[in-house]
């Protein structure tokens, strides 16, 4: 399938007065036409930063881009003037944030908002806009769209504005749309509503999703690829059923292994990844994960692991996979997974060989 | 075998004033009990009255109606200051956002002696000091912890200090108020494997108040789903999940995603109708929902005549 975006080797850092936080150290993917990229990670890995770099958000000073291209459409979005990108942004690429109750401005009524956009990118003023405004408001599946035109934020519950901010982001048919944690401050009945309306928008107009989200349940109800950040970096990326039953990366495992299931037994504790995230002002040597790692071997705390090819689609940056590692058996809740669903992957088989837990 | 009731609380109510001569049934009329030794979980959406229940039980907010029997005694009742300070230490609460539950400018040490000095349980400095790092250490942090101040630890570690603040008196039992919302999947994992830990060690008793179903599931043994101020379903932890009767219990149910790609793809989420009028308007009106009714041992379901029928024919 075709590439629409395609990030290499990005790096952000921000200038602070305690020193240089390296947020994105060395990030690349591509996302392809009309498919949904998740990306995942805890607070700090720097995924709402890599989504920010991409268009073009962060604020200079402190932050910066030190190094790595984000092309679009044969354009390096890192290198763009202001003026050049502010054709782009909320264009080609638009972005609806966590947050519905601080992203909407709340002196100006549902329809200016909207129209904003569209005057600005396409021209459209008067009927035309209302018009269109009208059309997004019902895509967007708001009641009674006509009404809301004069509404204001406020008169709006959390799951209705969060559709105002998807409609804001679709007024100009973008061909990217950066979802950061769009449902994380919704309940799980107006989180299935929106996440439908995402999938069924994507199925009508073709655009290509970044879906930034902590929740592996949302991921795994979302998306066609993941990729997997910690400290930084990119720790795993494969198609969604690579990295929910064939996982590679010790942290991958942990995120997937802390997550309650319904089928758990309640007398055993939870498989928690001991400690903190390390702190990117001064990154640890070798693999940041390592002191986290119940897997770790003396090399991860002196070389950082190179990104392995485990398929065409699947990769995972770990020294387990080197060809000289020890076999190692991943926690059991990822091997159930795997024997459930891949009982014929070389990652199901390779359990049988005992070693370590 | 007859279990001892721990908590009892009686059709509690708690209306707010909203003007007008209208207020917010934001809990409605709710009766259920606690155990001695058991995780009662309460779940429901935004706006339910969960919480606004857990703040009503330790008396944060005077109740509308209704009764609040704790070992016995109503503590609403309770206005003596030695009864007030005697209910206070064999009840506490562990609050959702670790970041303004804990005062930023006491250091780690007064905030977990704060309880200890007010209830006079040290006798000396030497020894409030030594409860202060036994305390410490029994949450996973360490006794240099204790001079510093709360922005200098992370979610978690803040989370494990409120925790440890509500051990501090040796109360009989806890009330988290969703207490690992606001943290991290790994950090999330970590907590709650402490309080069962320590619920296991001490002998707590906890009413868990989250809308995360899934670790609400892990953490319970019995589990009750409230809806706009009512309670409509109170069952075992596995009986709610293998068998939901109230359909706001399947909705809710059917809503969660879980973190595999195959049983995603086939999901059906079910969309509960409401029929109620929703928790505003005035004092006078009943928004009563149909009683409920034991469907099983254990199992209590709001459900009206016509509603129990229907379910006691689909059984056959």
């Amino acid at each position: 399938m075709e590439t629409i975006l395609s990030v290499r080797d990005l790096e952000v850092s921000f200038h602070t007065y305690a020193g240089t936080v390296q947020a994105v150290r060395g990030v690349s993917f591509d996302l392809k036409k009309g498919e949904t990229l998740a990306i995942v990670g805890e607070s700090g890995s720097g995924k709402s930063v890599t989504s920010k770099a991409i268009m073009r958000l962060i604020p200079n000073p402190p932050g910066e881009i030190t190094n790595g291209e984000i092309m679009f459409e044969g354009k390096d979005l890192a290198k763009l003037s202001e003026k050049e990108m502010l054709k782009i942004r909320g264009r080609d690429i638009a972005m609806i944030f966590q947050d519905p109750m601080t992203s909407l401005n709340p002196t100006m009524t549902i329809y200016k908002q909207i129209a904003e956009g569209l005057k600005q990118h396409q021209g459209l003023t008067g009927e035309d806009a209302k018009k269109r405004t009208l059309e997004l408001l019902t895509l967007v599946g708001i009641p009674n769209p006509e009404a809301r035109l004069k509404q204001y934020p406020h008169q709006l519950s959390g799951g209705m504005r969060q559709r105002i901010v998807i409609a804001i982001a679709l007024a100009c048919n973008p061909k990217v749309l950066i979802a950061d944690e769009p449902t994380t401050a919704l309940d799980v009945t107006i989180q299935a509503q929106i996440l439908e309306l995402l999938k069924d928008i994507q199925q009508k107009t073709g655009t290509a999703i970044i879906f930034i989200t902590h929740d592996l349940g949302v991921v795994a109800n979302m998306a066609d690829r993941v990729a997997v950040m910690y400290a930084g970096r990119l720790v795993e990326k494969g198609t969604v059923d690579e990295i929910f039953y064939e996982p590679r990366h010790p942290y991958t495992w942990g995120l997937l292994g802390s997550m309650p299931r319904p089928t758990d037994d309640r007398n055993e504790a939870l498989p928690a990844i001991p400690g903190t995230p390390p702190n990117l002002l001064d990154p640890p040597k070798g693999d940041a994960f390592a002191p986290r790692n119940p897997y770790a071997m003396k090399i991860d705390f002196e070389k950082e692991p190179p990104m392995f090819q485990v398929s065409d689609t699947h990769f995972a940056s770990s020294w387990l996979l080197h060809p000289q590692a020890p076999a190692v058996n991943p926690p059991r809740a990822i091997r159930e997974l795997a024997l459930k669903y891949r009982p014929d992957s070389a990652f199901a088989k390779s359990f049988t060989k005992g070693g370590a837990e | 075998m007859e279990r001892e009731k721990l908590l009892e609380v009686k059709n509690l109510k708690q209306h707010f004033k909203i003007g007008r001569g209208r207020v917010v049934k934001a809990v409605d009329g709710i009766s259920f009990d606690i155990y001695k030794g058991e995780v009662l979980g309460l779940v429901g959406e935004s706006g339910c009255g969960k919480s606004t229940t857990g703040r009503t039980i330790i008396g944060l907010y005077d109740a509308t109606d209704g009764d609040v029997v704790f070992k016995g005694e109503n503590v609403h009742e309770k206005k003596s200051k030695a009864d007030k300070l005697k209910f206070n230490r064999a009840m506490q609460m562990i609050f959702q956002d670790p970041y303004a539950s804990l005062n930023p400018r006491m250091t780690v040490a007064d905030i977990i002696a704060e309880g200890i000095d007010i209830h006079g349980l040290a006798k000396t400095k030497e020894d409030r000091m030594n409860r202060v790092y036994d305390l410490l250490e029994t949450v996973g942090l360490t006794k240099e912890h204790a001079s510093r101040y709360p922005h200098e630890f992370s979610g978690g570690q803040r989370q494990r200090i409120g925790i440890a603040r509500a051990l501090a008196v040796e109360p009989d039992f806890i009330i988290a108020d969703e207490p690992i919302s606001a943290l991290d999947v790994s950090i999330q994992a970590q907590v709650v494997n402490l309080m069962k830990e320590l619920q296991r060690d001490r002998d707590l008793t906890y009413l868990f108040i989250a809308h995360d179903l899934s670790m609400v599931k892990y953490i319970s043994d019995r589990i009750g789903v409230m809806y706009q101020g009512h309670l409509v379903e109170l069952a075992t932890a596995d009986r709610l999940y293998e068998n939901p009767i109230h359909a706001y219990t399947k909705s809710l149910l059917s809503a969660i995603p879980l973190p595999d790609p195959e049983h995603e793809r086939t999901r059906k989420r079910i969309v509960y109708e409401s029929t109620s009028k929703g928790p505003v308007g005035r004092s006078d009106e009943d928004s009563s929902i149909p009683p409920l009714r034991e469907v099983e041992p254990g199992h209590y379901v709001s459900l009206t005549d016509e509603e129990y029928e229907a379910y006691k024919a689909q059984l056959v």
